[in-house]
């Protein structure tokens, strides 16, 4: 089955059960996405994929949202635009995205201005080099929770990670507060390699931006085995 | 580690483990009961026991503001600071009473015997200002904190028509003295589907705010597919302003109890949950024992029965789907819609989930019969509304009155403005509702005139503000409240409401920054537009409401600025630097990480945060 409705004026025809990210991605329209990954449930959380659809009462998150027969699609709208901007700005207000290439692009895309809120409160937890294995540097993280699910249903089963606090003092924690090492963590890396802002970031690449050279490390590592 | 007892815990976790993991927020509340707090190795040994992930348990203790994962007091004094009670000297009541106690807010006793905290909404409203002392309510406490009324707070009832407060007002309707429940049994004799008709006849909608109409509600959950479905009744009330719902199970719980049994006969039903909020401890025992009284009568037990559930400090739980979650031992965080509750509520199973209000009307529409129901009220709006009158009225109290009356009536039966004062403003429809003024008195009191005055009926709130009130710190409440109850799921409401927050800080203040009349709009826009839940959409309603009303309060004439700031020009400072777009391309190409690539670190840091620090 096929459905056919329209997206910014044209029509498109889709498989049924697409969402309007898939197909706006087949027909090369760019919606952008921070949350989505196509390994993790997609949660809608991070809303700026969110599009204009007629009849509905308010914007649409692209990432879950079906096509349906004959749905008018606005992907970048007045208010679509309006929305992802203060998003961003929001995120730029809030924590450090140095490290999130992506998401700086999609800011000068939006003409979203990093200092919009001034005098605003940033998450600015201190570094957790805990474990031999990766960084936690949640001053950089935006809570896109892909950790948190590929450490929990969409991958590895092991729920090493949940979250602290809520609202916007949310952050990603272990059980009390445990080092890596402490809880049911089996450093399988995935975590690692969903994070899309380097909150999360192999040592070895921590430890080199640090200014060790690659040399340095592994008298680390080698040190590590001998004390063993 | 080893200096926690564990053996008491051990003896209560049997009855949880067979809930599962729906066990664990039962579980934690009552281990919380036993040692005061929760210690690590009380969760550890709870997490065992019902075969939950150690992340997942602290995950739920740091997503509710009752569970305690360090010390605190044995004795608790939760004093209500939000908006009705402020009007009343909340601030001034909470100074002097952390003076006597030698305590801030939020602290403990040195010797841990006692805990004072800032509450949110205690439902207390037309009794203001109040306190919660341990499971008891406290209410129109006196400045100097010396005489007060504890234990069960009095329901103060009136109105022009007691259809659904026929038994409210002189204590607790006993089975006895409701008697039996005829509506169900004439349910009973007549098909389920003639139940739906029946509701869906009489026009009635929801009364926790949606207005979604009941009867296409329960037709949606009867016709799903399944054997297992629920009915859930949402006595969450936490929305600023509001206590019917304390008054309604306090004071006639067999109502909604038979409510919920005819709606279970009607979509096919065998359990049913009444999650009801932790800041009404003294009712659970009403209903616990009401349950008793129908259990013994024979309505429940046999085809159906009830559980009651307790939250534990989250607004964000009276969302129906973040209360799934809650039942479910889950943070409560809210599920994105589609699926509706109807095919896929709580345990995933077809699912009708009503407030209190809504439930108690069902009783009389089976037993009137939908026509005679409908001769109350207006055609488009039938029967009565409750509405929870507070703030500087003579008479606050909860009112009943047939919908279509004004609101000018309904401020007369009020007894109007406290202290001969003149009208300001009234927050209607609450926390997520809008300012009214007396502009708006001859609006009627219907879904249809409401909706076209900007009006949000949401849960009947009436705040009414003198001419004295400063707005501005109604506002900064406000945002107060919304940012500590967001859940943080979606970005829009859990950075909106901080940012909110923050600005109306500002505007109560008077330190308006250039340009922040436009980012409370953007903000409040954004918020409303496209967060996941009604939360988030409704977070700013009563702050643009004000915007709009009274623009001059947020320091700047708004008319020089720019509302549609073009999107094609790149601002000055959001250039991609260089640096950023060489990142990029190492990202696209090459994995191998370079020596010494030491990124460049914008510090435009202004505050530093504690974030691990628990909100309380």
């Amino acid at each position: 089955m096929t459905v056919t409705f329209f997206m910014d004026g044209k029509e498109v025809s889709a498989e049924e059960n697409k969402t309007l990210l898939e197909i706006a991605r087949e027909n090369g329209v760019d919606i952008p996405t921070i949350c989505f990954h196509e390994a993790t449930t997609a949660n809608a959380l991070c809303r700026i994929c969110v599009v204009e659809v007629e009849g509905q009462r308010v914007l649409q998150p692209a990432c879950i949202v079906k096509a349906a027969s004959n749905m008018k699609v606005q992907t970048r709208s007045e208010k679509v635009i309006r929305a992802r901007r203060t998003i961003l700005e929001m995120l730029a207000s809030t924590m450090d995205l140095s490290e999130a290439p992506e998401i700086q692009i999609m800011m000068y895309e939006y003409g979203a201005s990093s200092s919009r809120f001034p005098d605003a409160e940033r998450r600015q937890p201190e570094v957790k080099d805990d474990n031999p294995m990766f960084v936690r540097d949640y001053s950089k993280c935006l809570l896109c929770w892909r950790c948190v699910q590929v450490c929990a249903e969409d991958a590895q089963y092991t729920f090493a990670i949940n979250f602290d606090g809520r609202g916007f003092e949310t952050q990603i924690g272990t059980f009390f507060d445990r080092t890596i090492p402490e809880t049911s963590c089996v450093l399988c890396g995935q975590c690692v390699a969903v994070c899309p802002t380097g909150a999360l970031k192999p040592k070895r690449e921590f430890l080199l931006e640090k200014g060790l050279s690659a040399q340095e490390i592994s008298v680390l590592n080698t040190g590590r085995k001998k004390r063993k | 580690m080893s200096e926690i007892d564990l053996i008491p815990l051990n003896k209560e976790l049997p009855k949880f483990i067979p809930l599962g993991r729906s066990g664990l927020l039962p579980a934690l509340h009552a281990a919380q009961k036993l040692y005061g707090w929760l210690p690590q190795e009380v969760a550890a040994e709870i997490a065992k026991s019902l075969r939950v992930p150690l992340a997942d348990v602290h995950g739920v203790i740091e997503f509710y503001s009752l569970f305690y994962n360090q010390p605190v007091g044995r004795n608790f004094i939760r004093v209500c600071t939000d908006q009705a009670c402020a009007l009343k000297g909340a601030d001034n009541l909470l100074v002097n009473l952390c003076k006597h106690y030698d305590v801030e807010p939020g602290q403990t006793t040195e010797e841990l015997s006692l805990t004072i905290e800032r509450s949110p909404c205690l439902g207390l409203c037309e009794q203001a200002p109040a306190a919660l002392v341990d499971d008891d309510a406290q209410t129109n406490i006196t400045p100097k904190f010396q005489s007060y009324d504890l234990g069960i707070p009095r329901s103060i009832v009136y109105g022009s028509i007691h259809e659904l407060t026929a038994n409210c007002g002189n204590g607790t309707t006993t089975l006895a003295k409701y008697g039996e429940y005829s509506a169900y049994q004439k349910a009973l004799k007549i098909k389920p589907e003639d139940v739906i008709t029946e509701i869906k006849l009489s026009g009635l909608v929801g009364r926790g705010g949606a207005a979604f109409p009941t009867g296409i509600k329960w037709e949606g959950a009867a016709k799903a597919e399944g054997l297992q479905k629920y009915i859930v009744c949402n006595a969450d009330e936490s929305e600023p302003g509001t206590f019917k719902d304390r008054i309604l199970l306090l004071d006639d719980p067999h109502r909604a109890i038979e409510g919920m049994c005819i709606a279970a006969y009607a979509i096919g039903a065998s359990k049913g949950y009444i999650y009801i909020r932790a800041e009404y401890p003294y009712i659970i025992p009403v209903l616990e024992k009401a349950l008793d009284e129908a259990c013994e009568a024979g309505y429940l037990g046999q085809h159906f029965e009830i559980e009651i559930r307790v939250g534990a400090g989250a607004y964000i739980c009276g969302e129906e789907t973040a209360l799934f979650e809650s039942i479910e031992g889950k943070r409560g965080f809210p599920r994105v819609k589609p699926p509706f509750p109807t095919t896929n509520g709580l345990f995933d199973k077809p699912t009708v989930i009503n407030n209190v209000e809504t439930l108690c009307n069902v009783p009389l529409i089976i037993s009137k019969g939908a026509l005679k129901y409908r001769k109350i009220g207006t055609e488009k709006s039938p029967g009565t509304k409750l509405f929870c009158v507070s703030g500087d009225v003579v008479k606050p109290g909860l009112y009943e009155i047939p919908f279509g009356t004004t609101l000018r009536e309904l401020l007369k039966m009020a007894g109007g403005v406290a202290g001969k004062k003149s009208l300001k403003a009234i927050l209607f429809g609450g926390a997520a509702g809008a300012f009214a003024t007396p502009e708006h008195l001859n609006v009627k009191m219907t879904f249809e005139d409401l909706r076209a005055a900007g009006l949000p009926l949401g849960s009947g709130v009436v705040m009414v503000f003198d001419e004295t009130r400063e707005i501005r710190d109604a506002l900064k409440r406000l945002g107060k409240f919304f940012a500590h109850e967001s859940c943080g799921k979606c970005y829009p409401c859990q950075m909106g409401t901080q940012r909110q927050m923050e600005i109306l800080d500002r505007v109560a203040s008077g330190g308006v920054l250039s340009g922040d009349f436009f980012r409370l709009e953007d903000v409040g826009w954004t918020m409303t537009e496209s967060s996941l839940c009604g939360l988030g959409q409704t977070a700013a309603s009563a702050v643009l409401s004000a915007m709009k009303l009274w623009p001059e309060l947020f320091g700047e004439s708004q008319k020089s600025n720019v509302v549609g700031r073009k999107i094609s020009k790149a601002s000055k400072d959001s250039k991609v630097p260089k640096t950023v777009k060489k990142s990029i391309d190492k990202k696209a190409t090459s994995k191998v990480v370079e020596k010494k690539k030491l990124k460049p670190k914008s510090k435009t840091i202004t505050k530093v945060t504690k974030t691990t620090a628990k909100k309380k």
